[in-house]
């Protein structure tokens, strides 16, 4: 009786609770709902889709559009793997660039760590805005249409940097390292032998905000590629909505042998669907294990000095 | 002579350190620094030259002004500057009810593992990109084949054109905003509401206090602080718009700029769509500098009420 009563220390009335559940409950359906919707048109067939529009239950349920991205999906496979790549990639170099640029910011020998903690500081107040940005990257180094344009943009974060060196200096005593350096080694050994392992988490914590940046990322694309070999699988999604509105829009002034034959070429509703389904499959079946990572310490909180 | 031979005796000490900088500061000077030189772009009549940025900046005609007095005689700058400040407004407000409403309900609900199940839930939106929220709202939109207009038509209405009706638009993006974010803002509070010690609202409730009374003087005055940092952080940021809910949403849809059209998206179409390189960089400019302002100011603010809840 006495630990029911001091577990339920909230007290809510059941009224309330039910209330309560209908609400977050309610609006927990809500979020998925629009993820179950799509999967449930790209199973439609081309004939439901025509006659009824999308509908909760289909008319007549087909496999054809899976079928037909697993017979002649090559731009879908090409764009996963760009995707896969630039994600592995990126993320990697994200993290070794972060992490050793947090550290020596974190130490106090390093005679000019002020001036690079403000370096990095001051890219969070004030920024050149994207059309100089866009200059600097295909008039200065020439990335644009290089799988680089989808990479370096994005490696560089001064929020996480901050974040990272705090995460340092809480968790990693200068003793220690110290202590390491007594014993013959170098900064450069310290950092990999015992600040890495111990500061694990914070570093994967970063890694998995780097691992859905690069991921969800279609800007990059937007702005530098043109390439269809290049283009990654958001940026796809984008494309084949984009052929679809500008042909629609122009069905009607040009009805032209030419862009009806376009219009054909392109992949039906269900396929479309179907092709959002494969694109977020990957992150809807991961996140319910990761997510406790993306609320952890990443407040701001965290950036003070 | 001595200076130098410090300076290099410094230098000669951290390099190690220096080394480790290294790819990161490369990164700052050329993805940073150098587009904020390059922001001299507005005050010039920009002209691509062949021999790369620099010495297209260098033939560029200086002319002072006249690219932001072009900008702000158009109406455009009113209608961006109006749309960006609105929506912000409105997303700040009532991302913050909702967000904290959300986080107070999910932490009253007695089954946990119920409400546990909802948080997972409603947290599915924030790891979704907007070229696929895109898709979403299409498939209830869809003039043809949407949900929407099968209802309408159900309901003995006229179907609406949504891709070419401004009407409905504010409320669509305030409630897509919601949709997306409100999950992810809840989940941060209720770290912060379970982290709360139980012991107060055992005393409260020794003292008679009811549920409002306990939500009011503890779980309010606890996350307050929390509330003010992440709130302070949105204002330093009421200048920036969310490209992607502007730009994917509404399927880049002209007749809908009049209510859909922010600062980001204005910059973006002038340089990828009407090539007015130093008219969008002068916005872009006038974006980042008004926005500077704001943080500053916002930190200054919070700093006289409350050092420990500034930025810096």
């Amino acid at each position: 009786m006495r630990t029911k009563k001091h577990r339920d220390v909230h007290h809510l009335s059941p009224g309330l609770n039910v209330l309560f559940n209908i609400i977050a409950g309610g609006f927990a359906l809500l979020c998925v709902f629009p993820f179950i919707f799509v999967i449930i048109i790209s199973l439609t067939s081309e004939a439901s889709l025509n006659k009824n529009g999308y509908a909760f239950w289909p008319e007549e349920w087909s496999f054809a559009a899976y079928e037909y991205i697993f017979k002649a999906g090559d731009q879908l496979l090409r764009s996963y793997g760009v995707t896969i790549m630039i994600t592995i990639v990126g993320t990697l170099i994200s993290l070794i660039v972060i992490a050793l640029y947090a550290y020596a910011i974190s130490r106090k020998n390093f005679t000019y760590r002020n001036f690079f903690s403000f370096i990095a500081f001051f890219t969070m107040l004030f920024n050149g805005g994207l059309v100089p940005t866009y200059m600097v990257v295909t008039q200065v180094l020439h990335l644009k249409d290089t799988v680089w344009a989808l990479i370096l943009p994005l490696i560089m974060n001064a929020f996480y940097v901050l974040i990272l060196r705090t995460f340092y200096n809480t968790t990693v005593p200068d003793a220690i390292i110290e202590s390491a350096k007594i014993d013959g080694a170098g900064e450069l050994r310290a950092f990999f032998t015992i600040v890495l392992p111990i500061s694990l988490p914070g570093i994967a914590t970063i890694g998995l905000f780097a691992t859905l940046g690069f991921w969800n990322d279609w800007f990059n694309a937007l702005l530098y590629i043109d390439n269809p070999a290049l283009v990654p699988l958001q940026s796809m999604l984008m494309r084949i909505e984009n052929s679809m509105q500008f042909l629609l829009s122009n069905a009607q002034l040009s009805s032209s042998g030419q862009s009806l034959e376009l219009l054909r070429t392109l992949p039906q509703e269900a396929t479309r669907m179907a092709l959002v389904v494969l694109a977020t499959v990957p992150i809807a079946c991961a996140y319910p294990f990761f997510q406790r990572y993306f609320v952890q310490g990443l407040t701001i909180g965290a950036v003070k000095e | 002579m001595q200076t130098i031979k410090n300076i290099l005796r410094n230098i000669n000490q951290n390099r190690i350190f220096l080394i480790m900088v290294l790819p990161g500061a490369l990164w700052f000077l050329f993805f940073s620094y150098l587009p904020m030189f390059g922001t001299v772009i507005a005050f010039k009549d920009y002209r691509f030259s062949r021999d790369g940025f620099l010495a297209s900046l260098q033939q560029s005609e200086w002319v002072g002004f006249k690219n932001f007095e072009y900008l702000f005689s158009t109406n455009d700058a009113y209608v961006i500057t109006r749309n960006t400040i609105v929506y912000n407004v409105v997303f700040i407000v009532l991302g913050l009810i909702f967000a904290v409403g959300m986080a107070i309900i999910l932490s009253e609900i007695v089954n946990k593992r119920l409400a546990k199940v909802y948080q997972t839930g409603m947290f599915l939106p924030y790891f979704l990109s907007w070229v696929i929220v895109g898709y979403f709202t299409f498939s209830f939109l869809s003039v043809d084949k949407g949900v929407m207009n099968q209802l309408l038509t159900w309901m003995g209405k006229d179907p609406v054109s949504w891709y070419a009706d401004t009407t409905y638009w504010p409320y669509i993006l305030v409630f897509l905003n919601m949709w997306k974010g409100i999950g992810y803002s809840s989940v941060v509070y209720l770290a912060a509401i379970v982290g709360i010690d139980k012991t107060y609202y055992e005393a409260a409730m020794i003292d008679g206090a009811n549920k409002w009374q306990q939500i009011r003087n503890i779980t309010l005055p606890f996350i307050t602080p929390l509330i003010t940092i992440l709130t302070l952080l949105a204002i330093g940021r009421i200048f920036y718009a969310d490209f992607g809910l502007f730009y994917q949403i509404p399927r880049d849809s002209g007749p809908l700029y009049a209510v859909t059209n922010v600062i980001d998206t204005y910059v973006y179409r002038g340089l990828k769509a009407t090539g007015e390189i130093s008219m969008s960089t002068a916005a872009g400019l006038y974006q980042s500098l008004v926005g500077f302002v704001l943080v500053m100011t916002s930190n200054w603010v919070v700093r006289k009420f409350n050092k420990d809840n500034a930025l810096f």
